[in-house]
């Protein structure tokens, strides 16, 4: 089936197999390899993007659900090589170690303060509830999202809000079906 | 795990996925958020010739005020259930337990007709279903009907919707001014109900007016705690009379034992919980 999606800006338009997962779709096919799979169950959050604004899990999206849409990617985030203030409030707080759960966490903090810009420990803890870290023992990662919240100009949260796409000449147009 | 081939086609209206769901045979699946369908399939659990995405019918989503009840789409979203001025103005007790279901991102795409027509046992929404006496629309080819709550779920993953139909939208009617309150016991976040109690009350000077309990996961259906609600009516809302409605929560239950919890805890955690929600639901 033919979809077309706009990631991170760009637009793209592609022959996909209706099973295929978006997550699969934004690694393997558009080389979006920010996004990670932490687990198969979809409870990890690791692989969480925005879908037209609002976070979802996209090991749990069809890539065919997400035709006509909006996505937004962590790569997606950081403006011509600066970071976006969440990023450098990950950071500066020490809010990973491994890592791997980081691109999630950030796609999740970044919704959670577009509906709550001032969100106190708990609001963060349940906020984040769909993702798990295995390292760190959250402390520092509510820390970091408490302090974005603090640094965070309006702008800064709405930063999947749909813009002009940029039409992509990828190589995900000339991929097989 | 990626799941096997399957066909996929995106009806425009319900008419049109009416006649898929017809035409494809019960080889063929609805998909409404995919937050229940796409583990299953991703573990290969099942393996549908068909999947029919429902996601994309404007008249399966939303919320309207039907005077003295209120309708909600099958498909729409948990996320907005939960925040609906409607929903919490005349069925709090739903949006309350909404906000009790997975995390924000899977009530982002999974949905209210979802979660009910999946059945889960321990899904948060059926109990509140019951107790509010919701009433489920249903399509198929010979036309449209109503079932209601009370005779919709009838096993663990089994609903009274038949093969070829479809779940339009739940009637809830109004309960306007009620308080309620959803108790959930699980142990880790997003993680399910071990057991969870639905509980809304009409106080009316000190007095309760009137009382709904509905019980999650002690039984392979919702339970509605008849007993409890016959020792709350009438009676103030004191704490004695409270604990001593909810000793009666485990009447007519059938719970399991399983990884999670026997069923003898499961019948300690149902009085237990009714307490703490009918005391929140009257206060
Ligand atoms: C990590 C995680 C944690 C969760 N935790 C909870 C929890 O704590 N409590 C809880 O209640 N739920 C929980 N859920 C499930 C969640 O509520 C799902 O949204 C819901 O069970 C299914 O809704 P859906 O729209 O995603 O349905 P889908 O997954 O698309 O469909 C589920 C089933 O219902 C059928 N179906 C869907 N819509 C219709 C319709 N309109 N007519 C006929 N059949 C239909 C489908 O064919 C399928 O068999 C969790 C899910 C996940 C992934
Ligand atoms: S990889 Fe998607 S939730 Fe774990
Ligand atoms: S930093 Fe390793 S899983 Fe979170």
């Amino acid at each position: 089936m033919r979809i077309t999606t706009t990631v991170d800006g760009t637009s793209y338009t592609d022959e996909v197999e209706p099973r295929m997962l978006l997550v699969q779709y934004l690694r393997e096919r558009l080389g979006k390899v920010g996004t990670v799979v932490g687990c198969d169950t979809s409870n990890c959050g690791a692989c969480t993007v925005h879908l037209d604004g609002q976070s979802v899990k996209s090991c749990s999206v069809l890539a065919v659900q997400a035709d006509g849409r909006e996505i937004t990617t962590i790569e997606g985030l950081a403006d011509d090589g600066e970071l976006h203030p969440l990023q450098q409030a990950f950071h500066d707080n020490h809010a990973l170690q491994c890592g791997f759960c980081t691109p999630g966490m950030i796609m999740q903090a970044l919704d959670l303060l577009k509906e709550n810009p001032d969100p106190d420990e708990d609001e963060v803890r349940s906020g984040l509830e769909g993702n798990l870290c295995r390292c760190t023992g959250y402390q520092n990662i509510v820390k970091a999202v408490r302090a974005a919240a603090e640094q965070m100009p309006s702008a800064a949260r709405q930063a999947d809000v749909p813009q002009e796409p940029v039409t992509a000449s990828m190589p995900s147009e000339v991929s097989q079906s | 795990m990626i799941p096997a081939a399957f066909d996929y086609v995106v009806p425009a209206s319900v008419d049109d996925a009416v006649r898929e769901l017809h035409d494809a045979g019960e080889d063929a699946k609805v998909l409404a958020g995919g937050q229940s369908l796409l583990p299953v399939l991703r573990m290969r659990l099942a393996a549908p010739s068909k999947i029919i995405d429902i996601g994309r019918i404007p008249e399966l989503k939303g919320i309207r005020d039907e005077g003295d009840h209120l309708v909600i789409g099958a498909a729409t979203p948990h996320h907005e259930v939960q925040k609906n001025q409607l929903v919490r103005d005349h069925a709090l007790l739903i949006a309350l337990a909404t906000e009790t279901v997975a995390d924000p991102q899977v009530r982002h795409l999974g949905t209210f007709g979802g979660a009910l027509a999946h059945a889960d046992p321990a899904g948060d929404l059926l109990a509140p279903a019951l107790a509010l006496d919701a009433v489920f629309v249903v399509a198929g080819m010979d036309g449209r009907h109503e079932i209601p709550a009370s005779e919709f779920f009838v096993d663990y993953f089994t609903t009274a919707l038949r093969p070829g139909e479809l779940l339009l939208e739940v009637k809830v009617p109004k309960y306007t001014g009620w308080r309620a309150h959803y108790e959930k016991f699980n142990r880790v976040a997003q993680a399910w109900s071990i057991c969870g109690v639905a509980a809304a009350c009409r106080v009316d000077g000190g007095t309760i007016a009137e009382a709904r309990v509905g019980l999650t996961n002690m039984s392979s259906v919702p339970v509605r705690a008849r007993a409890v609600e016959q020792a709350l009516v009438g009676q103030q809302a004191t704490a004695e009379v409270i604990k001593a409605a909810a000793s009666h929560a485990v009447d007519g239950t059938l719970p399991t034992s399983d990884g999670n919890a026997d069923a003898e805890y499961r019948e300690h955690l149902a009085k237990v919980l009714t307490e703490r929600a009918v005391t929140a639901a009257c206060s």
